[in-house]
Parts: structure tokens; C-alpha cells; sequence
């Protein structure tokens, strides 16, 4: 039986906040030390998980980051109970991590270049994707669309949020729908997928940006390999499903190391940059074909702005 | 439905035994082997029925089917998961479980569709995407993805039914449409419901609870705003009446076909993104103020349509089966809810 000190608690003999063990090379490693190499391992170069404060400062223009929707939470839509109500689990991840839920949103700048950027946390319920991450990931794309800003979303996510059932699901759906829209406008989109990328966020945003990023050693997968060997008896080969593969099968322009992220970013945004606003809204437009009319109806930026050749001289015209 | 104490509805905490028998029926209904499939619906509900095959790039997944087909008065594309109703079939077929090819052989379709001018028909079954490693090598994540994309800005109609499994992304890939109908035993869920009993119980032998937890079933999808129509099926189910089934989707889905074939296409999509578009539910509690438990509402709102849902079920109350499902000559729209 352990003698119990009364003077000092068990588990603070060795502080936690001092020393993490990397589990890429088991070196321990000094957390001052860990936080200035932008939580790399000096020795062998794991990535550990960022949290959502830390990609955002190392990512953005120092104070640029708006954030844009900030009280959005979730609600429990299925009175879901596993061992523990859904409600329960949220307000425990809250506390946990101080934010709301698994993404934040707004808008900032990477080398003096503006764009709209979402950032997921997988310290929040595994990064699941709710509604409310549904929700952030659409709005950072409309709004992206409406301002003509690039987007980036920077994943890390186990995949749909099990507790929100369907309406989970569903954020597949509207999040691509949004990145459509998106896309047939001309505006560019980087998805950068860090360790874990898995899921129902690997099968709608995360695999779709204009430019695929991902950080060294990655897992990235549809089905983790616990899914696979539970659903399918198949064990899987060594080093499959990490940033490295997809990029060899074709899925990834890049796999860029933390460091070098955001001067990557930095040097893509110089060429993404979103297709000018037609001058008149291709369609639906029986009023008001001035130059701004986008601009000044809201509504209208949702609308689908592809070039409809049928058209093209009205287009031309404004 | 629990009522309503201090001010909002309690979630419903007991599962009891009614309920999940009740639901893991409808598992196993979905399920059943002898149930009909896409190819043999397609052949019971329409006729020139002509098979395409391949995605052009890769192969031809059998797990996944598509081509021409006239139904009622429309010539139409229809693309559908595959699943066989003997062993030996249903390993050809991969259990209806495609890979990326599969995807992107309905991708080729979905534009093919669009090219011509020819509305699609989806129908939906399978427990998801395949998960192996042929799979990931081939990107069925992406295909996925992209698929639920192509869908969304389709400009041709879409009608999508989930007429056995709705196994998550495998599922919606096909799924994004301007309706979205169910058969009364289907089930639509985001994992399998032994996929969340291993990792939320940690135990696969909970996957009855997690069925009834995820509200699988196609009245509480309908209840959900996530299925628009359910139509019954004949008293003994699906597998027992094929025929019959089929007759009643076939109607549903014409009587769907002649409306959105007369809609302007322009809108159609918008109300397309619409759809999808609200899906989900959040509060916004504005700037950073702590959360409170009372901004709920909507919750609530949505909890009471499940609880009367529950009554569909008929778990909490009366037979099983609604009566007068297996009599009437039109398919019974669930509108009680």
C-alpha cells in the first residue's frame, strides 16, 4: 500500500504543466520548450493536437481573427442519453475546454490577405461535427461567398457528433451544398486536414477544398481502423490512412509541416483569389442590374451565380 | 410524452422494453434479406428498364446500380445501392456496401441525367460505404463528398427514397435531393446502431438502446424534417408483398415526379439549398454570455414532434402497425405528425 505524504497530494510529485512525453519518440519534452516549436517534437517531429487559440494565432496576422458567431451552441434535438444525458457531455466539454463547441469561425488575415477561416478543436468531444459545427463551417462558406473572401477550414475531427443522430448526417449535406455554391462562383477554398481528419468530415468538407493541406503524420480516414476491423474483420496495412498516403493516392496537394503552414498559406492565397462579382447577377436579376446589385440585396449573394452561357450577352452588357 | 416540468420537457431517460422491441423490429425489417431491393423495385415499379455500368475511370461497382427507366409517364435515371437476397448474390454485391467506384459511376449518372434533361430517382439501402482498405485507397471519402455535391447543384429534379438502410454518409451520398421519401420499416441513421453502441456504451451488445437513441426509424426521421413522405407498406412488411410495395412507391414517386417536373429549375435548387440548408439545431445565445439550460426551445419544440412520433411507433400506446395502413388504395401519407 503507497504511504500517502499528508503534506503533499499524490500526483503533484511531478507537476504535469512542466513535461510531456512525446509519444512519437517517448522523449520527454519541456511544455515552455513544446509551446515555441508550435507543439512539434524537437526530436522526432510528432505533431501534437493544437487547440484552437494556438492555430489561429500561429495561422493569422497577429490580431487580425474576428471571430463571427461566437454564441452558437448546441441543444439536445433527440434527448439523447448514452451513459450520460448528451446535455451533460457538452457542458462537460465546455468546461474542459472553455469554448462552446468543436469550431470557431470568423475572419483574418494571412499575409496581409484576407480570408474567411474555420478552425475545428478535437479537445471538444473529439471535434465531433453537430449541428453547430454544421452551422459555423456553412456560414464561414455563405459568408465567404457573399465578401468574396478565400476560404480555410482547418479540420481535426473524429467525424459526425453520434449524439445529434440524422441531423449530424445532415451537415454533410448542407456544408457541401454551401462549398458548391462556393465553387461554381469562383472563389476559392483550402481545406487543411490535421491529426484526425475521419468521417463525416473527411466525406463532405474536408476532402473537397480547391487545394487539399495536411500536417505530417495525419491520421486521415472514412473509417478508422477500429470501424474497419469491427465492421469487416480486415486489419490494415501499416502507415495507411496517415497524411503520407492520401498524398501518394492522389487526395492531398501537400503535406506541409507546421512550421511552413502558414507561409504555404500565405503563398497559395497570392493565386486563389476569389473570380470578380459578375456585374449582374446572371439569373433572377429583373431588377436592378447595376454593378453592385449583390452587394446591396443580400439574398441575391445566395443565389447561383454560375455563367449561364444562354446569358452571356446580357452579362457582358452591364 | 413526459410532461412538461419547470418549463421544458424532460428527455425521455427510460427506455423500456416496448419501445426498443419496437424499434429493433423495424432494425431487422430494414434489414431483412427477403426485402425488395434496388434493381427488383426498379423492375416492379417501371418498364424499358435499361442497366448502365461503370464509372470510366476505375471499374464497375456491383454494389451499386443505375441507368434508364420509364415510370408512370416520365423517363427517368435511376441510381440505387445493390443488395442481393441470397449469399451468393449478396457477396457479389459487397452486401450493398460500394466503394469509391460506385459513387462515382452515380456521378457519371447524375450528370448524364442532367445533360438529358431527365429527372433521377435514388433509391437508398445500404449499411454504408464499404470500410476497407481498397476503399480508403480509392478515396470513397471524396467520392462521397463530392457526390452529396454534384446532387446539390443538379439541374435536373431529384427524388431520393430510403427503402431499406439509410447507413450514414454511404447513404446520403445518394440522398440529397428535392424530396426525400421513406418506406414505413426503413431506417436512417448517422452509424449503425451496433457502431455506436461500441463506441458511445462501449459495448456492441447495446445496439438496441442506441437504435432507439438515435431515433432510426422512418416516422421520427419524418418528425425530424429529415424524410419528407413515408409510405406504408402492406401489413406483413415489405419482404412479405413486394408487389404491393412497389405499386405504392411507384404512385408516390409519380405523384412527386409531376410536380417538381413543372417547376422552374432556378427555384427548385434554391429550394433544394433550403432544405439542407436548415438542417440542424443549435441555439445562439448572442455574444459570450454563459449558457443557460432555458434556450432550449427549439429543442423542445423538436422533442415534442418526436414524442408524438413515439405514438407512430405505437410503443407507447396501441397496436404496432397504424391500422388501415394495408387497406387503403392510395399510399398512406404519415401526416399525424
Amino acid at each position: 500500500m503507497p504511504i500517502k505524504l499528508p503534506f503533499r497530494p499524490r500526483g503533484q510529485s511531478f507537476p504535469p504543466d512542466l513535461w510531456t512525453k512525446c509519444p512519437g519518440c517517448d522523449e520527454m519534452l519541456y511544455n515552455k520548450q513544446l509551446e515555441k516549436s508550435l507543439r512539434v517534437c524537437d526530436t522526432c517531429g510528432h505533431h501534437f493536437r493544437l487547440r484552437v487559440d494556438a492555430r489561429l494565432r500561429q495561422l493569422l496576422d497577429h490580431e487580425t481573427f474576428r471571430e463571427r458567431d461566437a454564441g452558437l451552441e448546441s441543444v439536445d434535438p433527440l434527448g439523447f442519453v448514452d451513459q450520460k444525458p448528451y446535455p451533460d457531455r457538452v457542458a462537460e466539454a465546455r468546461t474542459k475546454t472553455g469554448i462552446r463547441d468543436a469550431a470557431l469561425w470568423g475572419t483574418g488575415a494571412i499575409g496581409g490577405q484576407r480570408v474567411a477561416i474555420c478552425v475545428m478543436d478535437f479537445a471538444f468531444m473529439g471535434g465531433s461535427m453537430g449541428s453547430v459545427v454544421g452551422e459555423k463551417v456553412t456560414r464561414a462558406a455563405e459568408a465567404a461567398l457573399a465578401d468574396r473572401l478565400p476560404l480555410i477550414v482547418v479540420s481535426a475531427s473524429g467525424g459526425a457528433r453520434m449524439q445529434e443522430g440524422t441531423l449530424a448526417l445532415m451537415q454533410l449535406a448542407k456544408t457541401v451544398a454551401a462549398l458548391r455554391r462556393l465553387s461554381d462562383a469562383g472563389v476559392p477554398y483550402v481545406s487543411v486536414m490535421t491529426d484526425p481528419t475521419t468521417g463525416g468530415v473527411f466525406a463532405s468538407y474536408a476532402a473537397l477544398g480547391d487545394v487539399n493541406l495536411a500536417e505530417p503524420d495525419a491520421l486521415i480516414a472514412f473509417a478508422g481502423a477500429r470501424v474497419s476491423a469491427g465492421t469487416i474483420a480486415e486489419t490494415l496495412p501499416e502507415g495507411f490512412q496517415r497524411a503520407e498516403f492520401l498524398f501518394q493516392h492522389g487526395f492531398v496537394d501537400q503535406v506541409v509541416k507546421r512550421a511552413d503552414l502558414r507561409d504555404t498559406l500565405a503563398g497559395l492565397l497570392q493565386y486563389l483569389r476569389p473570380r470578380p462579382r459578375p456585374r449582374a447577377a446572371p439569373t433572377g436579376s429583373e431588377n436592378g442590374t447595376s454593378g453592385n446589385g449583390l452587394l446591396s440585396r443580400p439574398l441575391a449573394a445566395f443565389v447561383d451565380v454560375r455563367p449561364d452561357p444562354r446569358r452571356e450577352p446580357e452579362r457582358t452588357r452591364g | 410524452m413526459p410532461p412538461a416540468e419547470g418549463g421544458f420537457v424532460q428527455p425521455h431517460r427510460v427506455d423500456h422494453e416496448a419501445l426498443r422491441e419496437a424499434v429493433w423490429a423495424r432494425v431487422q425489417q430494414a434489414r431483412d434479406v427477403k426485402r425488395p431491393h434496388t434493381l427488383e423495385l426498379v423492375g416492379m415499379m417501371a418498364t424499358d428498364v435499361i442497366e448502365l455500368h461503370g464509372d470510366r475511370l476505375f471499374g464497375d461497382d456491383p454494389a451499386l446500380v443505375g441507368g434508364f427507366c420509364r415510370i408512370g409517364e416520365h423517363r427517368a435515371v435511376f441510381v440505387g445501392q445493390q443488395k442481393g437476397s441470397e449469399v451468393e448474390e449478396n457477396v457479389r454485391r459487397n452486401f450493398g456496401m460500394p466503394h469509391a467506384e460506385g459513387y462515382r459511376k452515380a456521378m457519371r449518372l447524375f450528370q448524364l441525367a442532367e445533360r438529358l434533361g431527365l429527372p433521377v430517382v435514388t433509391l437508398i439501402d445500404t449499411p454504408g460505404a464499404y470500410p476497407g482498405a481498397a476503399s480508403e485507397e480509392r478515396g470513397v471519402a471524396e467520392a462521397i463528398a463530392r457526390s452529396i455535391g454534384v446532387m446539390a447543384g443538379l439541374r435536373t429534379p431529384i427524388v431520393c427514397v430510403i427503402t431499406g438502410e439509410g447507413g450514414s454518409g454511404g447513404a446520403l451520398a445518394i440522398a440529397v435531393g428535392d424530396v426525400v421519401i421513406a418506406l414505413e420499416n426503413a431506417i436512417y441513421s448517422v452509424i449503425s446502431p451496433e457502431g455506436c453502441a461500441s463506441i458511445l456504451w462501449r459495448a456492441p451488445e447495446a445496439a438496441q438502446q442506441a437504435a432507439v437513441a438515435m431515433r432510426l426509424t422512418a416516422g421520427e426521421q419524418q418528425a425530424l424534417g429529415v424524410i419528407d413522405v413515408v409510405v406504408g407498406e402492406p401489413t406483413e412488411g415489405a419482404h412479405a408483398a413486394p408487389e404491393e410495395t412497389a405499386r405504392r412507391l411507384g404512385a408516390q414517386i409519380v405523384t412527386q415526379l409531376d410536380r417538381l417536373m413543372r417547376r422552374d429549375l432556378d427555384e427548385l435548387l434554391q429550394e433544394r439549398y433550403d432544405r439542407f440548408r436548415r438542417m440542424g439545431a443549435f441555439a445562439d445565445s448572442g455574444s459570450m454570455v454563459t449558457p443557460r439550460p432555458e434556450r432550449q426551445s427549439l429543442a423542445d419544440r423538436l422533442r415534442m414532434l418526436l414524442g408524438s412520433s413515439r405514438g407512430i411507433l405505437g410503443a407507447e400506446q396501441g397496436p404496432l402497425r397504424p391500422e388501415a395502413a394495408d387497406d387503403q388504395d392510395e399510399p398512406p401519407l404519415r401526416e399525424d405528425v
